[in-house]
């Protein structure tokens, strides 16, 4: 390709500065500088809103304060044992529901008969918010792990069952095929053929019940206030008035979102999904 | 027609089994029967609720609330997540802030909103509203921006200006994302609404009927609650958005029903 052939705006900076800059550089360089400046904006805003002094400084610390309380809450390690304590939970209920919703999701995309017997069940009791049972649920196993650890798996079955069983109707059905003429028994099927063509799905699955799952324990430990975790932290700082240590606990919960959603999914896709070549990367 | 009969009956084996099951544990003794009432007590009591009207009315108090913070949502949600398709100034600028706050349960805002708005309606409406903007604001703006670019240039070089090219090229391209992210918004908004309900002390709706009768060990009308809820989510998600999407996008060749 000529030189006249390439895009215009890696020719004109490369004219200006003496060296090539392509364009994807001067993109993400003006993306990072432009979300810098929202971030700055939105923290400026609430930092002149929460010294104004238009509520009292308890209800809006200052950012100040929301740091020096988070720090002091990492340096005292009381946010790791209540993070760790919410996060064992989201692993317990979401290998629970990995446990029911893979063999029934399977069953359920292989098989018309299992379909037709559970699928109205799951239409049922899909759209009950998984929340709704926690007060109910805390008076049969009382405050606690167990409480805590069935709505996780409620909140979270519902959407991985959906994709597993839909992941399964989506195998090439040459592929089945083949593998039946080729004498595949059952568990060859199910092991060799199908698993891994339904994986990209059960995946997107597991981000999804994870979201909720997310969104349930915090819940669940807001109404069922069990000794540790994230939410129980905020529900006690509610009692007292601590919005300084609402908002920490806020950003832990955020940041540990964030690093499940863009770390760990994402290189869970990469390292099976996409180095199969079963799918594109997601977009960002 | 056996078929059909054949078909009904093996639906309903399930759920057979689970009544069964609800019932051999009811009498076994295992829970204290005011814990964990037979299905008769249970099915006299929402019979009850509904003739007297109490479920109506708390189904009418959360379908308000509902309404309202999805309305907020939406608003936000599809105007906020155009322009952030559409202007690569507000993309760049947003896209950090909302990929933060987005995976936040809004939820965990609850206490945090009571302290700045107190109790009751408002700030459950605004909560609901907030935490349910994001899933809309996401869907608007991967619609506008998935817009074929061979449609907008195509559009270009016949003279669309900005007007119409946002209104008859860029607005019903991007519309099954929209709709996709209105859909769950609203599922969203549904879920943590009934939520909401228990932590901010309103007055009525399904969710205080539930936290309020938990007081008083009532699981009788804390079941009757969670069977409106389930077939009022139901009807949320199979009469309102299928309709809406039969109606435009499916009409209009643009997605398969």
């Amino acid at each position: 390709m000529s030189a006249k052939g390439r895009p215009e705006r890696e020719y004109r900076s490369a004219q200006h500065e003496g060296t090539p800059v392509s364009a994807a550089a001067i993109i993400r360089h003006r993306r990072f500088y432009r979300g810098a400046l929202g971030v700055a904006v939105l923290l400026a805003c609430w930092e002149f809103f929460a010294r104004s002094g238009m509520y009292s400084k308890a209800i809006t610390p200052p950012l100040e304060s929301i740091l020096r309380q988070l720090a002091s809450m990492i340096a005292d390690g009381s946010i790791l044992l209540h993070a760790g304590a919410t996060m064992l939970r989201v692993f317990v209920g979401l290998a629970i529901a990995l446990a029911i919703a893979v063999p029934l999701g399977m069953l359920m995309g292989r098989y018309p008969l299992w379909e037709r017997l559970l699928r109205p069940v799951v239409s049922v009791f899909m759209p009950i918010p998984s929340l709704a049972w926690v007060p109910l649920v805390v008076l049969w196993f009382g405050i606690g792990n167990v409480a805590t650890v069935l709505v996780v798996v409620y909140a979270s079955v519902f959407p991985l069952l959906y994709q597993v069983w839909a992941g399964v109707r989506a195998v090439n059905p040459l592929w089945v095929r083949a593998a039946t003429v080729m004498n595949a028994n059952a568990s060859q099927l199910f092991g060799l053929i199908i698993w891994p063509a339904a994986l990209p799905f059960i995946i997107t699955g597991l981000r999804l019940s994870f979201g909720r799952a997310w969104i349930a324990v915090i819940g669940g430990e807001l109404l069922a206030s069990p000794n540790w975790g994230l939410g129980k932290v905020i529900f006690d700082a509610a009692e007292f008035l601590n919005a300084d240590v609402m908002l920490a606990a806020l950003i832990v919960i955020g940041a540990i979102g964030l690093f499940f959603e863009r770390v760990v999914f994402q290189a869970l896709e990469a390292a099976t999904v996409e180095r199969w070549g079963m799918a594109t990367s997601a977009s960002r | 027609m056996t078929g059909r009969v054949a078909r009904a009956a093996t639906g309903a084996l399930v759920f057979v089994l689970l009544a069964l099951a609800w019932e051999a544990v009811s009498r076994a003794g295992v829970f204290p029967p005011k814990l964990f009432p037979g299905l008769g007590t249970v099915a006299t009591t929402l019979l009850r609720l509904g003739a007297d009207g109490t479920l109506l009315v708390a189904a009418g108090a959360t379908l308000f609330r509902l309404f309202f913070g999805f309305l907020i949502a939406a608003v936000v949600g599809v105007v906020v997540g155009i322009l952030m398709g559409r202007h690569a100034w507000f993309e760049d600028t947003l896209l950090p802030i909302v990929s933060f706050l987005y995976p936040i349960p809004g939820l965990a805002y609850a206490p945090l909103f009571v302290l700045w708005f107190g109790l009751g309606d408002v700030p459950t409406i605004l909560l609901v509203g907030v935490a349910s903007s994001f899933t809309v604001i996401i869907n608007s703006w991967k619609g506008v921006k998935s817009v074929k670019v061979i449609w907008i240039r195509s559009a270009q070089s016949m003279g669309a200006n900005d007007r119409a090219m946002f209104i008859k090229v860029i607005l019903p391209a991007a519309l099954p994302y929209v709709l996709t992210g209105l859909r769950l918004g609203l599922a969203q908004a549904w879920r943590i609404l009934v939520a909401v309900e228990m932590l901010m002390s309103v007055t009525h709706g399904l969710g205080w009927l539930i936290f309020g009768s938990q007081q008083f060990l009532n699981t009788d009308v804390m079941l009757s609650s969670i069977v409106v809820i389930g077939i009022v989510g139901m009807l949320l998600e199979s009469q309102l958005f299928e309709r809406l999407e039969r109606a435009t996008v499916v009409r209009w060749g643009m997605m398969s029903a």
